[in-house]
């Protein structure tokens, strides 16, 4: 065994650390846009809506149920071949569009079970002052199952940022990618995937600072 | 005048309204009593469809809805028409005592939020709630959250007010002060049908009292006479076994 080399580990840091923002700003769109998806196939799930419900479960299955790197190749290496106006896809966008859809596939299923969770004198209630089905949700059912699914939610925000690392299998080059190519350089492997480990689980870590502020604002309405 | 036509409901093969006719004047205050389980929520319930009645016809005024062909539109126009107040309150949770009063209005009823907020600080003035006003559900007592109920019913200007049981849900305690709003609500001339076990608030407010049995309206009068002279052995059953 020999020792750890800590003069390039520290040299490292600052390289890695400039792909930071795009690693972050990948998992930031895709969460935004998972969540809005999620949401919306969250609520057909609820209602169900006669054909789209059959294709909304399809779309849930097939994304829960087969490995996000798969996805990730589909989208950037085999869509292209067969839909035209891909050629152009870059990496980054077949691994946002990837982490999207799988990501919401997941989390529509823990938003509807928020949905479901929501009192029934609430549903109720709604109905009863007149609200259409649509003002229902957004204003009353939906604000009180993001209480309910937020902890879920982060958690799946946590696999997103950790699945953005897939993107170096696309070409991209984010933390991971950064890393492999300096770590090829040096041959100093265990440094460097050490150091890119270490800074995911910081960034990891910052992030419960958040969704302590989150589950503090969204249980505003219920301390006593 | 809201009339009610043939109102039948069914769970399986389990009649619970069955054949329900009711007149209603403006103004008008009546009260229903009956054993438990005899349909008296489901008749307010299917009035404003929170449960669809399988068939019968309500009418408010010229508005027509005939039960089993009624579309979408019309029961959100019938509840346009009605304000419900829960056993349980059913205040929005999400949302303080003054926006569980403006919800409706600004989303339902299109108001602007200043006019909304008027309305909703006139109401929790004429409830004395004004200085809870910022306060969610989760931080008042039962009978403050059903004080909030009434003024969100209030805030609608209905045609008929429903109450289910306002105060059964209620600690002995906050009783009187929800009885006493109800009775200023009653003094505003609104129309109100109440399913309520408070037999001399009944008494004292009520025009008309129903009694209901096995999904049936078994007798009715003013309350002199059926709490007074009842026909019908099964209310002098009750009115003993409640009293
Ligand atoms: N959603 C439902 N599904 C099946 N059965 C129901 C449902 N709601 C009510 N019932 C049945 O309908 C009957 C009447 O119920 P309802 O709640 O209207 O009675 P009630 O007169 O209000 O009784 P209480 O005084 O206990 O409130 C009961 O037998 C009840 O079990
Ligand atoms: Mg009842």
């Amino acid at each position: 065994m020999r020792a750890l080399d800590l003069q390039y580990m520290l040299g490292l840091v600052p390289v890695i650390l400039s792909y930071v923002p795009l690693t972050l700003a990948m998992a930031g769109i895709a969460m935004v846009l998972a969540l809005i998806i999620a949401s919306l196939l969250a609520v057909e799930r609820v209602v169900r809506i006669p054909v789209l419900d059959g294709l909304v479960a399809i779309f849930i299955s097939f994304f829960r149920g087969t490995p996000l790197l798969v996805q990730l190749f589909l989208f950037y290496y085999g869509l292209p071949q067969i839909v035209s106006f891909l050629t152009q896809i870059n990496g980054v966008t077949a691994a946002i569009m990837g982490l999207t859809l799988h990501f919401s596939a997941y989390m529509a299923e823990s938003i509807r079970a928020a949905i479901i969770g929501v009192d029934r004198s609430q549903w109720e209630a709604s109905q009863a002052v007149g609200m259409t089905q649509s003002q229902m949700m957004r204003r009353i059912i939906l604000p009180q199952a993001a209480r309910i699914a937020a902890p879920t939610l982060v958690n799946y925000f946590i696999d997103m940022i950790k699945g953005t690392s897939l993107a170096f299998t696309l070409g991209v080059t984010e933390m991971m990618g950064a890393t492999q190519k300096e770590a090829a350089g040096s041959f100093l492997y265990f440094e460097a995937f050490l150091v890119v480990a270490i800074l995911y689980w910081i960034i990891v870590e910052s992030l419960s600072f958040g969704q302590r502020w989150l589950e503090v604002h969204l249980n505003k309405a219920h301390a006593r | 005048m809201i009339r009610i036509k043939g109102l039948t409901k069914r769970f399986g093969d389990n009649t619970v309204l069955n054949n329900i006719d009711l007149e209603i004047e403006r103004g008008e205050r009546i009260c229903v009593i009956g054993p438990s389980g005899t349909g008296k929520s489901t008749l307010l319930r299917c009035i404003n469809f929170l449960d669809r009645p399988d068939s019968g016809t309500i009418e408010f005024g010229d508005f027509k809805v005939e039960a089993a062909k009624a579309t979408r539109r019309q029961i959100l126009a019938l509840r346009r028409c009605t304000a419900f107040v829960f056993q349980n309150y059913s205040l929005f949770t999400n949302r303080t005592a003054r926006q569980n009063i403006t919800e409706a209005l600004v989303t339902v009823h299109r108001q602007s939020s200043d006019e909304a907020n008027r309305r909703a600080d006139a109401i929790l003035r004429e409830t004395g709630l004004l200085d809870k006003a910022e306060s969610y559900p989760a931080a008042l007592s039962g009978g403050q959250q059903q004080r909030v109920g009434i003024g969100r019913a209030m805030a609608l200007d209905a045609d008929l007010m429903l109450f289910d049981e306002p105060t059964s849900a209620l600690d002995p305690e906050w009783v009187g002060e929800v009885l006493d709003l109800m009775r200023r609500v009653a003094e505003s001339r609104q129309t109100m049908l109440i399913v309520t076990h408070e037999m001399q608030f009944a008494r004292e407010i009520a025009h008309r009292v129903i009694f209901m049995d096995g999904g049936r309206i078994v007798e009715q009068g003013p309350p002199g006479a059926i709490f007074g002279a009842p026909q019908d052995p099964r209310i002098r059953d009750f009115l003993r076994r409640v009293s």
